[in-house]
């Protein structure tokens, strides 16, 4: 400390010597540990530097001496987990699909890993209770289009309907009016003798009129009695569910312009032992057969 | 080092009855010399010897013989539980205690405890004064445990001052290096024994040295050793001082009939120097040899009375005793007293120790009966627990027929350390149609195996014709019965069948 510097009287400290009327600034120096973690935390970020990646470059960046990389991270952990899971999936896999309910364990395995897969693929349409809306059928209820035996759901998911899988489960219902197959006045008939396919409030007449259009146009794949056919996907008539509403104009627009829902083939998407967990769970919400 | 303490050395004088060495020793946290910014001044306490010390060391073998031993107890509870007598399995969520075994849900006899605890101290501390502080409490039992070591590798007050003036010679260095590694190898030790708590304590020891045990197993290891190195080895009487909140929590338990640790003054005073064969009269017994402050793990000064920093470890109890006895004086100057008797002495009035007080009375009820809580809670612990869920989403479904199905999540806790078989049933609706996800439909009613020591969930559906229009619900009884010893557990739910 060869110069002088000024010292303030009242503190004892020295003063940066800049003075504005009057007041003198002092010159306390920084907290000795504050210093001395700033100077470590400088060091830290240079070898911080060296070792991790770092520096953005045009089309990379700098790798880091310690190789590091996040998505390796994320990598390794998710293949960690599914090596944990093996134990459970390797017995999905080898269990027969109805046999699987039949098994605590590989039960409870199934719906907890398939309730996530359900959230994150199936709910948009289906709903997270699985409970569908208009056009996205209920998966609780007992009535399937193509089929409730684990098995059947389990082809459901794999191929999909009317998807762009090969295998897909397909089927197409006329246009009636849309494509002239039938006159206004003949479509509406009509939709009253599907109205008394079920019970429900009807033109009587108008059904009588259609009993025999009907199986002329809709028998061969909703069947004589209407109670429909799973090889076409075709809903029964009779019962009390209703996939686009059981209101006179709804069923007259079904008629007029077709119905028919879409739904991804999940084989491509999924892998197997996810798959058949997806189609014990869907079976275990209550409407399986 | 500027404050006295460092300047006083081992210098003692015989300046008073020629039998006592009088201790030249300031207390380095006596009550007028505190400021609120200043780095701390060591403490070297002097060994005491006495009853309060023998109690204390009692305590110490004790409680750390406690803690690092029982890990390793061992407690049969066959085959389908862990065999060590205390043991929190958190990957199991189980709590043993000896016989006692916690399920998550029932952390309520956790909260009994704590309430134990706390009104416990609240007893203690409104009868005794802070025996918690000065007997009890892990901060002072390994404070004083590394107080011992240092003593027993630097010799006792003076001889640390000296060391510590000293330059560092070849033989310091020995004694400060043999000094810390024997602190950390207790730390390590305390942090050792804690994850035993946490796994089957002789896996776990294989498993810790050769580097298998979970990596949980080492931090708390780490975390813990850190700490008892730090606040045993160099924190000590800050912890209480600083960082403890019961040093001012406990001002409200204490009254003027609680026993503290305490200078009587009205016998004391006037203190001075005395010489041999000097006469009593007109003079306190106090000759000022300031023993009781050179025995003090805290830098304070008794005589300067209550104080927040005392831990009442009555180690100058003990001081004050062996000098007393030395120059022929009745012993307690001083001693365990309450408030009262000191105003009892100066009003001239007889001394009464008055135990039962009403707040005394009003811990010792609520003890009892938050224990009679907890012993009744466990005596009738059930083992057999139903819990249900209902499906909220969808709340209830509409089959093809018209019929309403309800699905719910039944819970079966089998708390028995052997399989059980259960039956379930459903009362209080009628044609209810019952199903079960796993189990054959042909078998009613449905027989549910519970592992031994665990939770089985199964999903049940129950199905009804409609309900007649604008009822919502219907209430339902889930009844589980073990098939073997009959004995059952019943739930309360409801059947959802329409719009509210």
């Amino acid at each position: 400390m060869a110069h002088n510097k000024p010292i303030d009287e009242v503190s004892g400290t020295s003063t940066t010597g800049h003075e504005w009327d009057g007041i003198r600034e002092l010159d306390t120096p920084l907290p000795r540990w504050w210093l001395w973690t700033f100077y470590a935390c400088i060091a830290w970020s240079v070898l911080y530097w060296i070792a991790m990646p770092a520096l953005p470059l045009a089309s990379d960046y700098t790798r880091g001496l310690l190789g590091y990389s996040q998505r390796q991270v994320v990598q390794n952990q998710l293949a960690k987990a599914r090596e944990g899971q093996s134990v459970y999936s390797d017995k999905i896999l080898s269990t027969p699909l109805d046999q699987i309910e039949m098994d605590p364990e590989l039960l409870e395995f199934a719906l907890a890993s398939a309730k996530s897969t359900f959230g994150d693929n199936c709910a948009t349409c289906h709903g997270s209770g699985a409970d569908g809306g208009q056009g996205y059928p209920n998966l609780n209820d007992d009535e399937w289009l193509w089929g409730g035996t684990v098995s059947d759901i389990h082809t459901t998911l794999l191929y999909g309907i009317r998807s762009e899988n090969d295998e897909t489960r397909f089927s197409q219902m006329p246009a009636f009016l849309r494509d002239e197959l039938l006159t206004r006045d003949q479509v509406e008939d009509l939709a009253n003798y599907v109205l008394s396919l079920s019970g429900r409030d009807h033109d009587g007449q108008a059904a009588s009129r259609t009993a025999s259009l009907y199986q002329e146009q809709c028998s061969a794949c909703h069947g004589s009695d209407g109670t429909g056919s799973r090889l076409d996907g075709a809903p029964s008539l009779t019962d009390g569910i209703w996939l686009y509403g059981d209101s006179y104009s709804a069923i007259v627009k079904s008629i007029s312009n077709m119905r028919g829902g879409m739904m991804p083939a999940w084989g491509d998407r999924l892998d197997p032992a996810t798959l058949r967990s997806m189609a014990v769970y869907i079976h275990s919400l209550g409407g399986g057969e | 080092m500027n404050s006295k303490p460092g300047s006083v050395m081992d210098a003692t004088s015989t300046a008073s009855n020629n039998m006592v060495e009088a201790v030249d020793v300031e207390a380095v946290n006596r009550a007028d010399d505190r400021h609120l910014f200043e780095s701390r001044k060591a403490i070297h306490p002097k060994l005491a010897h006495g009853f309060f010390r023998r109690i204390k060391w009692a305590a110490l073998v004790t409680m750390l013989g406690i803690y690092y031993i029982l890990p390793w107890v061992r407690w049969d509870r066959g085959p389908s539980a862990p065999n060590q007598a205390v043991l929190v399995d958190f990957p199991h969520q189980r709590f043993y205690f000896f016989f006692i075994e916690i399920w998550p849900q029932e952390v309520y006899y956790i909260t009994g405890l704590l309430i134990l605890a706390a009104v416990g101290l609240f007893l203690v501390t409104s009868l005794f004064g802070r025996v918690w502080c000065g007997f009890a409490c892990p901060q002072t039992i390994w404070t004083d445990l590394f107080i011992a070591v240092e003593r027993l590798v630097e010799g006792d007050r003076n001889k640390r001052l000296r060391l510590d003036q000293q330059p560092w010679t070849m033989g310091k260095v020995i004694k400060k290096v043999t000094k810390h590694s024997t602190w950390i190898l207790i730390a390590m030790a305390t942090g050792g024994a804690w994850i035993f708590y946490f796994h089957d304590a002789p896996t776990l020891i294989k498993q810790f040295f050769v580097l298998e045990a979970p990596l949980t197993a080492y931090i708390f290891m780490a975390l813990l050793t850190g700490t008892t190195y730090l606040l045993a080895g160099f924190a000590r009487e800050q912890v209480c001082t600083f960082m403890c909140p019961w040093p001012r929590i406990q001002a409200a338990m204490i009254d003027e009939d609680s026993l503290n640790v305490m200078y009587r003054d009205d016998r004391g005073e006037p203190r001075g120097p005395h010489k041999k064969n000097e006469s009593w009269e007109g003079r306190g017994h106090c000759i000022d040899c300031k023993q009781c402050v050179a025995v003090c793990p805290m830098g304070i000064d008794i005589r300067d009375g209550d104080q927040l920093e005392c831990i009442q470890c009555a180690l100058c109890i003990d001081a004050c005793n062996g000098v007393m006895t030395k120059i022929d004086l009745p012993k307690g100057l001083i001693a365990y007293d309450t408030g009262k008797n000191f105003a009892a002495r100066a009003a001239g009035q007889k001394q009464k120790y008055n135990l039962l007080r009403l707040r005394i009375a009003m811990y010792t009820a609520v003890l009892i009966l938050v224990s009679s809580i907890m012993v009744f809670g466990l005596l009738n612990r059930t083992i057999l627990e139903l819990n249900i869920q209902r499906d909220r989403n969808p709340l209830y479904v509409t089959l093809s027929d018209g019929q309403v199905r309800n699905g719910y999540t039944v819970k079966i806790l089998n708390k028995k350390s052997t399989e059980r078989v259960f039956s379930l049933t459903v009362k209080g609706v009628k044609a209810a149609r019952m199903r079960l996800i796993g189990f054959p439909e042909d078998q009613s009613p449905p027989l549910i195996t519970v592992k031994p020591d665990s939770l089985r969930a199964v999903r049940v559906f129950i199905t009804l014709p409609a309900l007649e229009p604008g009822a919502f619900s219907l209430p339902v009884t889930f009844t589980a019965t073990d098939i073997g010893d009959r004995t059952t557990a019943q739930t309360e739910n409801v059947f959802v069948g329409g719009k509210p």
